[in-house]
């Protein structure tokens, strides 16, 4: 079922929680609603349910408006950040209640609800758990159980807020994948409210990013990554090195660091560079280009890569930058910690101050107008 | 060879302590509580079945009972509504109600009594239309129902609003998210939620409903084998000179406040146990 969302705003007393915000979600998609605590992705997602009422806007499922439609009746799956699991009955009960409520006319026969439970206890793989009670299960359990109830009346639309944020890690990637599976195989409509990055890039059809009650940006993980449209979505998106650049007709200066940009005109202005961590190399000189002075501070060794931490000489970041190498790089440069280096990006996303949209994209090193091979 | 001990744990300050607790629970808590009993049993049994079959006495127990099984229902009630109303909604003066609930700890109940009979009596302002209706209230049984119930109504209200305010509504949410009705909602997945909490609460509130004296003492006019409860009639007949069968009637009231006591011991034990059961469920998160 599609969800369409059109001019949605809430207010909780003087404080906006959601600027008026437009969304469609085609059926069968996997959404994520991405964004820091505060941004208001929980009051969208429980806006969608109809556990809050909108200020503004209407919301459609399908053709069908369902903006004044009770919660009761809007019959979606709901899955809460911390399962809100009926302690008091067994997770066959706990299960069947969405079957056991209805309404006699529509409610199945009680031999046909124990056949349902039990089909939904085999689907989340669950089955040998029936007759425990919900103190009884460990948390990924707790969490399938609570997909499982929120299944047994089949909605077509399934909502889930922070699914994997109680889990450990290992847990919530294998229960991210089996969810990601699931929903292909049952082909609902889901929304999820996220604040980890990975889990949504990983999960989602498209990210919807969210910052302070407004829709930052709504894409596909791969288009997010590859085009983030504002320096908020860059920084969400982390691993990013940030360069607060002053222009000084000459080049972008920082303290005694400077950047010097390969294209004219439209990079010619104060503003931020951004790189990302796995697009800067490090060298014990700088070069006409480039010359970021750094202090070697850790070097630490994840998996396939190492990440050298760095602290600037002479220039001010509000967070110390990070290089992600090869083990091959570094043992060919053989950095300590303590020594200095320079850091030179290899890719620069530029975003002037005043300016909103998409960073204009830079490389380095380039060929400089009148030289005939690189400087570097 | 002695462990070493915990700060502040020195033998001598921990054993004089527990003396001391002990002996003032002696002296002040078991003995006078044990001496009832004597009293009342002091010329055989069988006296102390004729003191409690007297007419009076028993009519001071049925009226005393009467009053219990009709405040702890209105106030279970009014419990209730007023837990849900200040936990599961936000409204202007939501903190000052839960103050105000506080009210009838706060006063003595003489004075909760004293003013009961102004607005109730024949010169009050209810009193006046109460009495062209020909319907009296003061110096009879709804009077004293009245008084009591004002006396006791903090007591399910407070033992539900932490153990709702603690749970929160997300239980609810996910019960009308599948499609349960009001009453659905409350019977499935609220009342077993605060199941024991309410006991708690309906055994303190009864325990007090038979206990009240200063408030009762007020608007009932103690007549005697009409609007005497049995607290009243305790002091009626120790004022006759008739102590033997006062402790007697006290030894009733002594007997209900011990198998409160267990009543409420068993209930605590199990609030607890859910309790514990919750921290292990959150700690496995």
């Amino acid at each position: 079922m599609s969800i369409r969302l059109d001019n949605i705003s809430k207010q909780f007393g003087k404080f906006e929680a959601l600027s008026p915000l437009s969304l469609d979600i085609n059926n069968g998609e996997m959404i994520g609603l991405l964004g820091p605590s505060g941004s208001g992705k929980t009051t969208l997602l429980r806006i969608i349910a109809g556990l809050e009422n909108a200020n503004t806007g209407t919301i459609h499922f399908g053709d069908h408006d369902v903006t004044n439609v009770h919660v009761r009746e809007r019959r979606v799956g709901f899955v809460f950040q911390n399962y809100a699991l009926f302690r008091h009955m067994t997770v066959a009960d706990n299960v069947a209640f969405g079957l056991q409520v209805m309404e006699r006319a529509l409610r199945p026969s009680p031999a046909e609800m124990s056949k349902r439970v039990k089909q939904l206890l085999e689907i989340v793989q669950l089955g040998h758990l029936a007759a425990r009670y919900p103190e009884q299960l460990s948390g990924g359990q707790k969490q399938r159980i609570a997909l499982a109830r929120a299944l047994a009346t089949k909605p077509e639309v399934l909502l889930l807020d922070e699914p994997f944020g109680a889990l450990d890690a290992k847990v919530r990637k294998d229960l991210r994948r089996w969810l990601r599976n699931l929903h292909d195989e049952l082909g609902f409509t889901s929304v999820f409210v996220t604040h980890d990055q990975d889990e949504a890039l990983e999960l989602s059809d498209r990210v919807v990013v969210m910052s302070n009650g407004k829709i930052e940006q709504v894409d596909s993980p791969v288009e997010l990554y590859a085009h983030p449209n504002s320096r908020f979505v860059f920084d969400f998106f982390g691993n990013v090195n940030q360069f607060k650049a002053n222009w000084n007709n000459k080049h972008w200066q920082n303290g005694n660091a400077f950047i010097l940009p390969p294209v004219a005109e439209a990079t010619q202005k104060n503003g931020y560079l951004y790189v990302r961590s796995h697009e800067l190399s490090l060298s014990k000189k700088a070069n006409s280009q480039a010359s970021l002075p750094c202090k070697v501070v850790a070097i630490n060794p994840v998996g396939a890569e190492v990440r050298v931490e760095l602290s600037p000489i002479g220039w001010d970041t509000t967070e110390l930058w990070e290089a992600k190498l090869t083990h091959q790089v570094l043992n060919e440069q053989s950095f300590s910690r303590g020594d200095e280096v320079y850091a030179t990006p290899q890719v620069g996303y530029f975003f002037a101050d005043g300016v909103r949209g998409e960073p204009i994209i830079l490389r380095w090193p380039f060929l400089a107008p009148g030289h005939l091979m690189f400087d570097i | 060879m002695s462990t070493p001990s915990r700060v502040g744990e020195q033998p001598l300050v921990k054993w004089s302590l527990i003396s001391i607790a002990l002996f003032f629970v002696t002296i002040l808590l078991i003995i006078p509580l044990l001496s009832i009993f004597q009293q009342a049993f002091a010329s055989g049994l069988a006296t102390y079945f004729d003191n409690l079959s007297e007419p009076d006495t028993l009519h001071a127990i049925g009226l005393t009972l009467i009053v219990a099984l009709l405040t702890v229902p209105v106030n279970l009630v009014f419990g209730v509504m007023l837990a849900w109303a200040v936990t599961r909604f936000e409204f202007i003066g939501r903190k000052f109600l839960i103050t105000l609930i506080d009210i009838p700890f706060a006063v003595s109940p003489v004075v909760a009594g004293l003013l009961y009979l102004l607005l109730y009596g024949s010169n009050g302002w209810i009193g006046e239309w109460l009495y062209e209706h020909d319907l009296q209230v003061m110096f009879a049984w709804p009077g004293i129902v009245l008084v009591t119930v004002f006396v006791t109504c903090p007591f399910v209200a407070r033992e539900l609003i932490p153990l709702m305010q603690q749970q929160g509504r997300s239980d609810e949410e996910a019960a009308v998210i599948l499609g349960a009705s009001w009453w659905q909602l409350f019977r499935r997945v609220t009342l077993p939620n605060i199941k024991w909490a309410l006991i708690y609460g309906v055994i303190l509130t009864n325990a007090r409903a038979v206990g009240e004296f200063g408030a009762v003492a007020v608007v009932s006019g103690n007549i005697r084998g009409e609007t005497n409860t049995l607290p009243l009639h305790v002091q009626l007949l120790y004022e006759d000179y008739q102590s033997e069968a006062a402790f007697a009637s006290a030894s009733l009231l002594a007997f209900i406040a011990l198998l409160t006591l267990i009543l409420k011991a068993f209930v605590e034990w199990r609030q607890e146990r859910n309790h514990i059961n919750e921290q292990d469920q959150q700690g496995e998160l």
